[in-house]
């Protein structure tokens, strides 16, 4: 069997999911304070709707999108409003949240359910606006903007590629709950008008391909696509050329390719929102790593400290080299362990010594082996030199902007050059410089 | 976990495990049976001028890092390859003070010059050879026959019908020390390309382009592989990264290059070998190549979907 993938660069990174992999999901208790940032996707914050003192039941609304391009924010305990301040994420960054002290009731406010069968389209599309659904694989894109393409889309992919080490919470939750997955794939092909959904995995997960291709059995319109494992084989765009031999203008969206992506756990959030009125307040997350005693994939309430899930993996084994929160591969460093997971969080890492490594900044030998590796067809090891030294201009006449941030290219190379960091504050260096001359 | 110190460093957390140093003492690695071959055949005329090219690299570089303040490096392995090259492809039997003057000027003139490791245009250690043949023409061009102290001419210069192949395939021929036993230059390059520091398209293109000049001209293609330090060039100098092109169509373009300049020199030129002055002119046109060569970027010039 031919096994799908993207044609151009990509590469073998090691695995290490055996810690995790066969560890069924399991709850961690509510922790007895939680904080809820009210920033958790790209775009606008939310505004804050209760205040100290306020007494809130889980799946309660704290905080409101005003804005499109935003999502809306639900407690994930009942109990009461202690603080609507600024507090720390597991990146150091402080953000509005809504601290909130558990008092152990459990009490439930829970939106309207229905059958996502009997719904418009219109319908579905308020109700994962509601539950205030993001990206759960890592962008954090809002899922309401996504179920609502500007042009019409053919195809729905969902994405179980998991192509970061470590991480398998997503390979859990294929296993585990498959039927929520095809339900909540189903109701987004309904929202978008999509006529055939596509579930890519990876070859390394054969008991999720199995699980899944059971439950669509009677699906004509469903198929799941076997990925090679390659990295980054989970990136959107890699996702789209391997699956349906497509590619997206560069600048453009996915439905420029007539498709949509959506993570395995956005597809579960999507129908437990419809069919059990459930907003997003929980989520899974790997806690992995080789300093970590016991890795385990956890269901975990939006707000609890990074801390609490470490603690309850059995703690750490000694000094990690590092902390990260998500893939070792684009995950941040964890700077604050008292940072709450928050809805796109698919990770905690904690890596040894022997697992992590650091940029060193050699002299560049010019192997190319980035060049060879990048998935977009890049010359990561001009466009890092050129980003680094400020050289804009020159990096964006090579594309930087097509960047994806997958980072192999760091990974690959032979003398440790820090060549995605440097691109990405390149990017951020090149809006500024274009900002300025329209100023002027 | 109070006392938890963390390491705070942008992502990726993980790394490939191979280095620069790995990738250089691979190299040195690859060309072991090259140089039991030449100690083999020339003897401790081998040891004497492999050493004296080594020191020479290596004491110029750490001279160099030192003038500049920047870190000794020479732990990295890289003027240990060039030192060993500059020994590889220099007559056996050259004096001591050219040696070293050779490795001198490959790492301070070749590489050091323009910034050091990675900023070199052309490989160092044939810039070292370019300057001793200009400099030294007669010394430059005295070989000895292996196992011999007889000087003699290299089958370049004799002609075809006087070397034999099996003898150009094991090395027991004259020529520069690296460049007699093909076996030896091609187990090497088995190692490199098994490590996966040698991309093939530079060598095949090399050995394509001088193949099918030969038979356009009449000449005998197993002779002109063979024969001279094509093998050596092909496969130990024209597939230093530095100095060859980044991409890979452009390694190709590359290695058929240097096929074409070497044979416009062996069968047109003044001199008998044009491998140095043939790699040396493709490291010029590599900017130019990288250029015209640029990977195709996924999603530029894809339509938009109405």
């Amino acid at each position: 069997m031919i096994h799908k993938t993207f044609p151009r660069g990509g590469g073998e990174i090691p695995h290490r999911k055996e810690g995790s992999e066969r560890k069924a999901i399991q709850a961690v208790p509510a922790p007895s304070i939680v904080v809820i940032p009210l920033h958790q996707h790209i775009g606008a914050p939310c505004v804050p709707v209760v205040q100290a003192g306020d007494k809130v039941k889980i799946g309660q609304r704290i905080g409101e999108a005003k804005q499109f391009v935003c999502a809306p924010v639900h407690a994930s305990v009942s109990g009461e409003v202690i603080a609507v301040e600024e507090r720390p994420l597991l990146t150091g960054k402080k953000v509005l949240s809504v601290v909130i002290r558990n008092d152990g009731q459990d009490e439930l406010v829970k939106m309207e359910a229905g059958d996502p069968a009997k719904m418009s389209p219109q319908a579905i599309r308020q109700v994962v606006k509601d539950a205030g659904i993001v990206g759960m694989g890592g962008a954090g894109f809002p899922t309401h903007i996504k179920v609502t393409p500007p042009k019409p889309v053919e195809v729905i992919i969902i994405n179980g590629a998991e192509c970061e080490p470590y991480l398998t919470c997503d390979h859990r939750l294929l296993l585990e709950q498959a039927e929520e997955m095809v339900g909540g794939l189903l109701a987004i092909m309904k929202a978008t008008g999509a006529t055939q959904g596509v579930i890519g995995i990876e070859v390394n997960k054969p008991d999720a391909i199995e699980r899944v291709e059971e439950v669509i059995k009677e699906h004509k319109e469903l198929s799941v696509a076997a990925l090679k494992v390659k990295y980054p084989q989970g990136a959107e765009k890699q996702l789209i050329k391997a699956i349906l031999g497509t590619e997206v203008p560069s600048g453009g969206l996915p439905c420029d390719a007539c498709c949509c992506v959506f993570n395995v756990h956005t597809a579960i959030a999507v129908y437990d929102a419809l069919t059990s009125g459930k907003p997003s307040y929980e989520r899974v997350v790997t806690v992995s790593g080789g300093s970590v005693v016991d890795p385990r994939n956890l269901l975990v309430r939006i707000g609890t400290p990074i801390q609490t899930l470490l603690d309850f993996c059995g703690g750490l084994l000694g000094q990690p080299a590092a902390l990260v929160g998500g893939g070792p591969m684009t995950g941040p460093p964890v700077v604050d362990l008292l940072g709450p997971v928050v809805k796109n969080l698919s990770g905690v890492l904690a890596l040894s010594h022997e697992e992590a490594a650091f940029d060193e900044n050699r002299p560049c030998i010019r192997c190319a082996r980035c060049v060879d590796a990048c998935p977009m067809g890049l010359t990561p090891n001009l466009l890092g030199e050129y980003s680094d030294k400020g050289l804009y201009d020159k990096a964006d006449k090579l594309n930087v902007n097509d960047c994806i941030e997958c980072a192999l290219c760091s990974y690959v190379c032979p003398s440790k050059r820090a060549l995605v960091t440097w691109i990405i504050k390149g990017k951020a260096g090149l809006a500024a410089q274009r900002a300025k001359e329209k100023v002027s | 976990m109070d006392d938890l110190k963390l390491i705070v460093a942008p992502s990726p957390h993980i790394r490939d495990i191979d280095t620069t140093e790995k990738f250089m003492f691979g190299v040195v690695a690859a060309l072991l049976p090259v140089m039991a071959a030449s100690i083999y055949f020339f003897g401790w005329n081998a040891v004497r001028v492999l050493l004296l090219g080594a020191a020479g690299a290596i004491a110029t570089e750490a001279i160099f890092q030192r003038l500049r303040k920047q870190p000794i490096r020479i732990g990295d392995g890289s003027a240990l390859v060039t030192g060993l090259l500059v020994g590889l492809i220099v007559p056996p039997s050259l004096p001591s003070i050219m040696v070293v003057l050779g490795s001198v000027f490959a790492i301070a003139i070749g590489k050091q010059v323009f910034g050091g490791l990675g900023q070199n245009p052309f490989n160092p250690a044939l810039v070292g050879r370019a300057i001793l043949t200009a400099s030294f023409a007669g010394a430059m061009t005295t070989w000895t026959k292996p196992f011999d102290v007889v000087t003699t001419a290299t089958p370049l210069v004799v002609g075809e019908a006087a070397s034999r192949v099996p003898d150009l395939f094991f090395g027991s021929v004259a020529g520069s020390l690296g460049e007699t036993s093909a076996l030896a230059i091609f187990l090497g390059g088995l190692y490199l390309f098994y490590r996966g520091y040698l991309d093939y398209r530079i060598p095949l293109g090399v050995f394509a382009s001088v193949i099918v000049i030969s038979l356009l001209t009449g000449q005998d293609p197993v002779f002109h592989l063979l024969a001279g330090s094509v093998l050596f060039g092909a496969v130990f100098m024209a597939t230093d990264p530095v100095t060859s092109p980044i991409t890979k169509p452009g390694r190709w373009i590359f290695g058929i290059g240097i096929g074409l300049f070497i044979m416009l020199i062996r069968i047109w030129g003044s001199y008998p070998e044009g491998v140095t002055f043939a790699i040396l002119l493709m490291n010029a046109a590599t900017p130019l190549i990288n250029r015209w060569t640029r990977p195709r970027i996924y999603g530029q010039g894809v339509k938009t979907s109405e």
